[in-house]
């Protein structure tokens, strides 16, 4: 069993750092289709044929592209995530504290809307066919149509312009004490907890339902488990698969994907690091934004199946 | 009686101001008002009203939070690559220029003692004595020289290479006195020198993020993409500033940003849209401060093809537009009707006796059918690209329909607009920043070899006192030639510019100071040093 979880992860870091380089391939052959360069996108309206040519010599931006792009593996490889090309800045400088902020966001964001998202859906599963389920069923819905902007704009509508009890964006570099730090994070973690718990809960809701109606568990059930006992201990195990897969899909959107909350509420993460990258071309930046997010999805998605693999037997 | 006024907005407040700032007598004033419907007594208060607004005097202490609308990565605190407003706001609070421009677009001196020409082509500038940067360096000759010429290396990228390729010869006279040659006689050097792109930087600066200049705040922290914060510089060789910090970001969500000023979180929100201005108006507490930069949105008519080679057609066009409707609908009061040149009221050098046409449609149908176009459908490019083109296409649409000109509107997508339209249809849309002086505009867009002359206008004549002017010193004769050039452009080109638009930053009403300024919003970027907050 040890052996076994041990030759999955190792066989999904090989996966993961293959992927990985494909993935960085494949965005640099899309930046590099993208019009414009750095030199010609940061002089704007001023950018004569002569001011092009001679601050993309001083960028070194006159390289063929591919050198560029193996110079910065190279330098990957020995720890340097390089130069921005817009603000001559180290790139892990630039990301250092921005992806600070997106995990706090994401943290906080998962340890409010897992539990709660999958007691809801377990719950609404175990009393099927109840005005409770009906009443889940019914929100959750709801709420997925509804997308996000206008969820954050009602809350600062409401909370920020008219109430003033929060403020309308999140100044990060403010918060000094605990009462800051939930002024701060209230409105951007509800909006994200509300936008990731519903598809979370309709995940958890039909998996638990599935497995509540198949032949074994009508047999636990015969043989006089109880309610509770019945879902936690003879239908969740099975149902776990689906549910942590679910899961590690909504928090890997957390990681990268956030781009409308962080805009709404000036929230400066990473999402929006990156479409400023890709805006002034700027490759090191992006390259790195990308390896993070790619990393990020890969280890969610490896967690959740070694729980898989843990629960279910029949996996092993 | 006299406060009640039910039809009274914010905006009219800002019209009010203004109107004043612009040298208006309190007769004007109750005349504007009258034709707009506002009894006189009622009158008497709003006047007293905008007065103390003016009058007040400054406050020290306090921290601004202001939030413009653009931030990336890409922002930068080198003066040189400075592109956007944000990057301007920053370079005004943590550095000064040889000269500034006054609210009336005169340039003043700033770091310049004096700027001055026999011939307008040598010019010798003494500096202001005792003047030291943020690391406690003395400001010389020498940072003067350095500040300017890297303008001229590729290898910087700065945004004014063109404009600063004039100045050939440097030399440090002595410690404090600059002589700078060009290449040809320019009496417009002091104002080009208030661009914000020449803000004065330490000799042999690399390193531009630590903000090292001689203005009245201190860099404390710079993120790109993030914010700025600066306090106040104690050795500050001017008197002021009054705040003891400033802090910039960017929160470029339109409706973000107005929401942060009603939640109180910023003080200043800049270039809020024509949608969010009904947000502000009618809530206490926050007011509109307006500026006319000279901004606009243009109709261009290409004179070299089809049916713009016709000049009947070009003349009928210009009477087809209805200028008031399209300042109080298109750009919703936050504009001034144009007369289809493009020195704005902001200029030194507009012409005020040009007036705008006036809409007549009788006789635009008169010119149309002289040129043999009406019945024929006539295509009309627009784009969200060029701010308010829509709207304005539509309005003249509608006025050509009632005399049976039908215009085609062509609604194409924002990205890819300057490289694919602009320039090239036969009728197109527009959208042209300030620039500060009239021969930076003529030169860019209306000379024979301009390189965005949008109706391909071409004139021998214009070309030679474009020549003439640029090389006076005597302010009159200048005057003279570039009103004349404006006739010239209003009545031959086939750009119509049928508004100067404004931009609108909206404040907390304790923010106190600000101005207009023809630099641009938020008092030509560098409202920082100039602005209190009142307890």
């Amino acid at each position: 069993m040890r052996k076994r979880i041990a030759s999955l992860v190792l066989g999904r870091l090989v996966i993961a750092l293959i992927t990985a380089i494909i993935v960085s391939f494949v965005v640099f052959f899309a930046t590099a289709l993208l019009p414009g360069d750095t030199a010609s996108i940061l002089l704007g309206q001023a950018a004569t044929p002569e001011a092009v040519e001679g601050l993309r010599k001083a960028m070194h931006l006159d390289d063929p592209a591919i050198f560029r792009f193996l110079r910065w593996i190279l330098g990957l490889l020995q720890g340097d995530l390089g130069t921005s090309y817009a603000n001559n800045m180290p790139v892990a400088r630039l990301i250092g504290g921005r992806l600070v902020n997106t995990l706090k966001l994401a943290g906080l964001t998962a340890i409010i809307s897992v539990p709660l998202a999958l007691t809801l859906g377990i719950t609404a599963a175990m009393l099927r066919g109840t005005l409770y389920d009906r009443s889940v069923t019914i929100a959750t819905i709801g709420i997925v149509s509804v997308p996000e902007f206008m969820i954050a704009t009602l809350a600062v509508l409401l909370f920020a312009v008219y109430l003033q009890w929060l403020p309308a964006v999140s100044f990060t570099n403010e918060i000094k004490s605990l009462y800051d730090f939930a002024r701060t994070y209230t409105m951007p973690v509800v909006t994200l907890t509300v936008g990731v718990s519903a598809q979370m809960i309709r995940m958890s809701r039909a998996a638990v339902v599935e497995t509540l109606s198949t032949p074994y568990v009508e047999m636990a059930l015969l043989k006089g488990a109880s309610r509770p006992r019945l879902v936690l201990r003879h239908a969740l195990p099975n149902a776990l698969g689906p549910i942590v897969n679910a899961v590690a899909l909504s928090l890997s959107y957390l990681l990268g994907g956030v781009i409308i909350v962080e805009t709404i509420f000036n929230y400066p993460g990473i999402a929006k690091l990156m479409v400023d990258a890709v805006a002034t071309r700027d490759l090191p930046l992006i390259q790195t934004c990308t390896i993070i997010f790619c990393l990020g999805y890969l280890a969610l998605i490896t967690t959740a199946d070694i729980i898989a693999i843990l629960s279910n037997p029949r996996l092993r | 009686m006299s406060d009640m006024i039910t039809n009274w907005v914010p905006g009219d407040d800002v019209m009010v101001e203004t109107a004043i700032r612009r040298g208006a007598s309190r007769r004007d004033l109750l005349k504007m008002m009258l034709a707009n419907g506002v009894a006189l007594a009622a009158g008497g208060a709003i006047l007293g009203r905008a007065d103390r607004a003016i009058a007040a005097t400054p406050v020290r202490g306090g921290a601004l939070k202001a939030a413009g609308w653009s931030t990336s990565t890409a922002d930068t605190l080198d003066p040189a690559k400075a592109s956007l407003s944000t990057d301007y706001v920053r370079c005004c609070s943590f550095y000064n220029r040889l000269t500034v421009l006054d609210k009336s677009g005169a340039p003043q001196m700033e770091l310049a003692e004096s700027i001055e020409s026999k011939d307008a082509q040598t010019w010798t500038v003494t500096l202001r004595k005792g003047v030291t940067f943020h690391d406690g360096k003395p400001l010389t000759a020498d940072d003067v020289i350095f500040s300017l010429k890297r303008h001229l290396d590729g290898a910087v990228g700065s945004k004014v290479a063109k404009i600063a390729a004039q100045m050939t010869g440097f030399k440090a006279v002595d410690k404090t006195t600059v002589e700078i040659t060009l290449a040809s006689p320019n009496a417009d050097l002091p104002t080009i020198l208030a661009l914000h792109h020449f803000m004065i930087v330490a000799d042999g600066t690399t390193d531009f993020s630590k903000g090292n200049g001689t203005g009245a705040f201190v860099r404390e922290l710079f993120e790109p993409g993030v914010r700025s914060v600066g306090v106040r510089n104690r050795n500050y060789w001017k008197a002021g500033p009054n705040l003891d910090s400033f802090e910039f970001l960017a929160i470029t969500e339109d409706n973000a940003r107005v929401n942060a000023l009603l939640s109180g979180d910023i003080q200043l929100a800049a270039a809020v849209n024509p949608r969010s201005i009904r947000l502000i108006e009618g809530k206490t507490g926050f007011e509109l401060s307006k500026s006319t930069a000279g901004n606009y949105t243009d109709l261009n008519i290409r004179l070299d093809m089809a049916p713009g080679n016709k000049k009947d057609f070009v003349d009928g066009m210009k009477y087809l537009v209805n200028r008031e409707q399209i300042v109080k609908s298109a750009l919703r009061g936050f504009g001034i009707a144009g007369n289809d040149q493009p020195v704005s009221p902001a200029n030194l050098f507009h012409n005020a006796d040009l007036k705008p046409k006036a809409f007549d449609p009788e006789k635009a149908k008169f010119l149309f059918q002289k040129a043999g176009v009406l019945g024929q459908t006539i295509p009309v490019v627009a784009s969200e690209a060029a701010g308010s083109s829509i709207d304005m296409a539509l309005i003249i649409q509608a006025a050509g329909a009632e005399i049976g000109m039908k215009l085609d509107i062509q609604r194409v997508p924002s990205d890819g607009y300057w490289n694919n339209y602009w320039l090239k249809a036969p009728i197109h849309f527009g959208n042209i920043n300030p620039r500060p002086t009239p021969d930076i505009l003529f030169s860019l867009l209306y000379a024979s070899e301009a390189p965005w002359n949008e109706s391909k206008f071409k004139s021998e004549k214009f070309d030679k006192m474009l020549v003439e002017a640029r090389g006076l010193l005597d302010p009159t004769r200048r005057k003279q030639i570039y009103n004349d050039m404006q006739v010239m452009i209003a009545e031959e080109a086939g750009t119509i510019i049928p508004a100067y638009i404004s931009s609108v930053d909206a404040i907390t009403s304790r923010l106190k100071g600000l101005e207009a300024n023809p630099l641009g919003g938020m008092m030509g970027y560098a409202f920082a040093e100039h602005v209190w907050l009142e307890a």
